[in-house]
């Protein structure tokens, strides 16, 4: 309990802000249907109703509260990149493991794979296969997960790499450990702080890549309230001098600065604090 | 190794050809790629455009028109010698050549994107400098905290807050950027300004954190000790012994980032409804319109190879240990 407290106390300003804000988002997600005044999909009133007391933020193009599309949003957008980020955690994780340790050719074709998908911008990629397979969140997930996963793949395969040439996993293969026991109790214990700072990183990295799908209309189907869609439904607002459209956008903002405060400080300590 | 001045060019030469010859290569795998992920994935794309209600007879009219009952070998031979020729084939929506609909937009994505690199690279470099130069001082800190902010954030809330500011509330730039007909030099930049300053903005956060940290990196050879030891001014360190040193990193930085450009470049077109490349893409996958989202996809790739491979050519060229070979 001290060593939490000592290390709350040392941590900067800008981590402190990321931690909470990150706890309330988790909260608020997690709780969307008590703090929300109406449900994502229900009409309650006109279109584009200014703000005031019956809707806290006005309503949208067809009449839907802001206020509640924004708390369902952040159920139904973090949870989708979460969900997201896990997969393309775990893939990218679980290949670039194998291929360190099994290297020869089983690493060859992994890691020619991930270079010809990192060849072309993700974007690009997504959009492509996202044409071909059709719109969807089952397609959306899988195809971003996919791409992603190329990245972790990289950074665990490369950190794997340098803990396979020291001496206590030779030792280990000597003993006659399989490669299962190798990568659980030797390696992946010593890569631990990267791939979780990694985690982070990509979890801002898919946020916005959802979030900006969702923008081009091709994210969470309609019904259901998803910030990067919000932007997109209400942005003729903007012309007009209203800032609601900015809302979404701005939560989407909130999020990503906070993990990335947060990160900043877990890779500064981790780095020994060099700088 | 001592040799003739054949010899001394060789390494250099070889290495450039070699990632020349693998840029190629890997252009020639995505090509196939972007081919085979619309042909083998599921779904027949006659039965789409023609919708469930076509008879099957007019559907395999249809697919052998497309000449969808060839082999897919010859398909894609078909198709790649096409490209190579300028022909991409015809849209599906309106039955238009593909070539024609990207010809004109080429033009004005490209032109956007130009017009925010020559703004980005000068600013992110030398902000980059700057702030390695007084590294933990409160500039360094401030355009730490600035440039992590304006990484996280989406590039279209950018783009509506300055079309919010400057459009709306000032009325200094059209909030939608239409080049119209043909309308001269000025006036383009002016309506381009601001889908170009959101680019820039997106851009020079990520080039100068880069660049910050490839001169950092290089700061921290025994050489700049020595020549802080022998008395040369800061300014003097940064720019004679850190930077030559440091070239060939910020050039990759720079080349990848004009390279991830063409991502914002997607969104930012469409926020104000610029008619470009990617605004073309995101309409033509929502219509699922084949080739054309084949053809911008193989277009965005060339560039996006073209670069990297041109940013690794000039690393390599700017290294003085391949420069002069021992």
């Amino acid at each position: 309990m001290t060593r939490l407290a000592k290390l709350l106390r040392t941590m900067p300003p800008t981590a402190v802000f990321g931690l909470i804000v990150i706890v309330i988002y988790l909260v608020v997600a997690l709780s969307a249907p008590l703090f929300a005044p109406h449900g994502q999909a229900e009409i309650v009133g006109a279109q584009f109703e200014p703000w005031g007391e019956v809707y806290a933020l006005g309503t949208d193009a067809l009449g839907r509260d802001m206020l509640s599309r924004l708390i369902w949003g952040a159920r139904n957008t973090v949870g989708v990149a979460l969900a997201t980020t896990a997969i393309a955690f775990s893939l990218g994780a679980v290949a670039g493991l194998l291929a360190a340790a099994l290297g020869g050719f089983v690493d060859l074709v992994l890691s020619r794979a991930v270079d010809v998908m990192m060849a072309v911008p993700p974007l690009i990629l997504t959009l492509l296969a996202l044409s071909a397979l059709g719109p969807g969140v089952l397609n959306l997930i899988l195809v971003v997960a996919l791409l992603d996963s190329t990245r972790v793949f990289r950074l665990a395969r490369a950190t794997a790499m340098n803990v396979m040439v020291m001496d206590y996993v030779e030792a280990a293969q000597l003993r006659g450990e399989g490669t299962r026991w190798i990568i659980l109790r030797e390696v992946l214990p010593n890569i631990s702080a990267p791939l979780i700072a990694e985690f982070g990183l990509r979890f801002c990295f898919v946020f916005l890549t959802i979030s900006a799908l969702s923008f081009l209309g091709l994210g969470l189907p309609p019904p259901m309230a998803d910030w990067g869609a919000m932007v997109r439904d209400n942005a003729a607002l903007i012309t007009f001098g209203d800032i609601t459209p900015l809302l979404p956008a701005a939560c989407i903002a909130v999020l990503t600065i906070s993990v990335n405060f947060v990160i900043d400080w877990m890779l500064h300590r981790a780095s020994g604090l060099k700088e | 190794m001592s040799g003739a001045p054949a010899g001394q060019r060789h390494p250099l030469l070889r290495m450039i050809a070699a990632r020349l010859g693998i840029g190629v290569f890997t252009l020639f795998v995505i090509s196939t790629l972007i081919f085979l992920a619309i042909s083998l994935l599921p779904g027949d794309i006659a039965q789409q455009v023609l919708g469930q209600s076509a008879t099957p007879e007019t559907v395999a009219a249809f697919r052998r028109e497309l000449g969808l009952d060839q082999p897919l070998f010859w398909r894609y031979l078909d198709w790649i010698g096409g490209v190579l020729h300028g022909d991409f084939g015809q849209s599906l929506a309106n039955g238009r050549p593909v070539a024609a609909l990207l010809a004109a937009r080429l033009g004005n994505t490209m032109f956007l994107a130009a017009y925010a690199a020559l703004i980005a690279v000068p600013l992110a470099v030398t902000l980059g400098l700057l702030s390695a130069l007084w590294r933990g001082r409160m500039f360094d800190r401030i355009t730490n905290v600035l440039t992590l902010s304006a990484i996280s954030l989406p590039e279209f809330l950018i783009a509506y807050i300055l079309m919010f500011l400057l459009a709306v509330r000032m009325g200094w730039f059209p909030s939608i950027a239409d080049p119209g007909a043909s309308p001269g030099f000025g006036e383009m930049l002016n309506r381009t300004f601001l889908p170009a300053i959101t680019l820039v903005l997106v851009v020079t956060a990520h080039m100068m954190r880069m660049t910050r940290a490839a001169v950092v990196n290089v700061m921290g050879n025994p050489y700049v000790t020595m020549a802080r030891l022998k008395g040369a001014s800061r300014w003097r360190v940064v720019t004679r012994h850190a930077l030559p040193n440091a070239l060939a990193p910020i050039v990759n930085v720079v080349a990848l980032n004009i390279a991830w450009l063409i991502t914002g470049v997607v969104i930012v077109e469409v926020v104000f409804v610029y008619p470009g490349l990617g605004q073309l893409m995101v309409d033509s996958v929502t219509n699922r319109d084949i080739p054309v989202v084949q053809a911008c996809a193989l277009i965005f790739a060339a560039v996006y190879i073209l670069l990297n491979l041109l940013a690794d050519v000039v690393a390599i060229a700017a290294n003085p240990r391949l420069l002069h070979p021992r």
